[in-house]
């Protein structure tokens, strides 16, 4: 199908952006990559009557290092992040999960910023975000606000952004050389959305012993959040078959799947034991 | 103290796009999308329009030499960019040995898919002449064929990479 009708303006500045929000409200959305956006104007289920194309505002674009603080700016897109030799160094955990984000040419669309603020629950970058306890940087004519991603995302689609904010860009710290991080998914065909995944990060000793262990799942919840029963059972332990046993065993009390299109609930909570146990062993590696 | 201007709203702004190398001016609704525009103002039909909705792949084009979907991009936002389709590549002979081989290898039968796959292909052959099978596979998990059963396709674009390694 065709997307109705609705007007378009290019945003010069993020000042612009504030006079259209403020002018215009609800009725209008903000336009980046749109992978998402367009993809449901096509299939009817949204009718802006304005589209404010953010995409040539040169502050929200790139991605920086200063020390040991990475920006990533909310237009950086899939493909910039997959090939970007200072994330692949500084934040692994990002470089794993890129090429499981839809196929190339989406990826040489989609925003790193879109994909958070549309918060899908089986996206990968909101899980990654979560587990590298990343922050958001929100703005608006009233000024600038920093969420941490486990405040911003909120629940089926709906974050922590106020109608006339924007997000910015994302504040990650470089996860340092005795880091490891593994994520895992499981999907249909390549590229489609998971059906289960989960990313993994832990500080990893020389006797190989994991502490400060994250994990996060997406496909599985309204959000991603931190599986904190599963991280206890691991923290100070060394990978095993016990204690691969032990964090799936945790899981029960951790997730609480709902059935999607592509699995029942209790496939789900099965997949994502199948996937602790490999991203624990990848960590372990 | 902050200007109040009226930013002017656009229902159907001027484009100019390189198409194919030639510079092309026009108006376009807003809601426009590229694949529609390059098809229906154009005539530029060889690049197809399938699900309309981000999934299948038939109405891969290039923008500045990248692919993207020309069904999740609007004309407008082609405004001031290049865009390369089937036909200008295919008149280029970019995708010559691509097109050969598909031939050769009867990596088609409708032919709906053909044009994005072969752009899909290409980028691949151009970016990462190493590539294994299942890493073509990867490449084009985008592009549905709802005919061939992908191994012919598979076969071509191997075949392609094989014959260029072996020249170089
Ligand atoms: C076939 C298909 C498969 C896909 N598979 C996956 C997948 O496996 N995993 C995955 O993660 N994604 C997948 N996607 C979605 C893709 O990653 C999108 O790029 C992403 O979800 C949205 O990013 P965008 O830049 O395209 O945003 P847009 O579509 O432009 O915008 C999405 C929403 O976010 C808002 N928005 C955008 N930028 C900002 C900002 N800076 N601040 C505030 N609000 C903003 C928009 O107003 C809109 O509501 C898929 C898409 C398609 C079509
Ligand atoms: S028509 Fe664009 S992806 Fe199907
Ligand atoms: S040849 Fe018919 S869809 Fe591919």
């Amino acid at each position: 199908m065709k997307a109705p009708p609705f007007a378009y303006v290019r945003a010069r500045s993020l000042g612009e952006v504030f006079d259209l929000l403020e002018h215009h409200g609800e009725s209008a959305r903000l336009l980046a990559g749109g992978q998402s956006l367009l993809a449901s104007l096509n299939m009817r289920l949204a009718a802006p009557e304005l589209l404010i194309d953010i995409t040539h505002i040169a502050e929200l674009s790139g991605i920086e290092v200063r020390g040991r603080k990475i920006r990533i700016g909310a237009l950086a897109t899939h493909a910039e992040i997959q090939r970007s030799a200072e994330i692949a160094r500084h934040l692994p955990l990002l470089s794993q999960a890129a090429p499981h984000i839809a196929h190339v040419a989406i990826r040489n669309v989609g925003t790193f910023g879109g994909s958070l603020a549309h918060a899908d629950p089986a996206a990968e970058w909101p899980a990654c975000c979560v587990v590298l306890d990343a922050q958001f940087v929100l703005r608006s004519r009233a000024g600038t606000r920093r969420v941490a991603a486990r405040e911003f995302f909120q629940g089926l689609y709906a974050t922590a952004l106020r109608p006339n904010e924007i997000l910015a860009q994302v504040e990650v710290a470089a996860t340092g050389t005795n880091w490891r991080s593994a994520f895992v998914e499981l999907s249909r065909r390549r590229g489609d959305y998971a059906t289960v995944g989960v990313a993994a990060l832990a500080r990893k000793s020389a006797r190989g012993v994991l502490s400060d262990l994250r994990v996060a799942f997406l496909g599985v919840g309204p959000a991603p959040a931190l599986a904190r029963a599963s991280m206890a059972a691991l923290e100070g332990k060394r990978v095993s078959a016990d204690t691969i046993a032990a964090a799936g065993e945790a899981l029960g009390q951790d997730l609480e799947p709902s059935a999607d299109l592509h699995a029942a609930a209790s496939t789900k909570l099965h997949l994502a034991r199948v996937i602790t146990g490999r991203a624990l062993t990848a960590l372990a590696a | 103290m902050r200007r109040k201007k009226e930013i002017p709203l656009e229902h159907a702004p001027e484009i100019t796009v390189t198409v194919n190398g030639t510079i092309v001016t026009r108006r376009v609704p807003a809601r426009r999308h590229l694949i529609d525009f390059l098809r229906e103002e154009l005539g530029l039909t060889g690049s197809h329009t399938g699900c309309e909705h981000g999934v299948c792949g038939a109405c891969t084009v290039r923008v500045d030499g990248r692919i993207v979907r020309g069904c999740l991009m609007l004309a407008v936002q082609a405004d001031g960019r290049r865009v390369d389709t089937i036909e200008g590549l295919s008149d280029s002979g970019e995708l010559g040995e691509l097109q050969e081989a598909f031939h050769r290898r009867n990596a088609l039968q409708c032919g709906f898919c053909t044009p994005g796959m072969l752009l899909a292909a290409q980028d691949l052959v151009a970016g990462h002449p190493d590539a294994s099978r299942s890493e073509i596979r990867e490449h084009l998990s985008g592009n549905y064929c709802r005919c061939t059963g992908y191994q012919a396709i598979v076969d071509a674009v191997e075949d392609v990479l094989a014959a260029r390694r072996k020249s170089t």
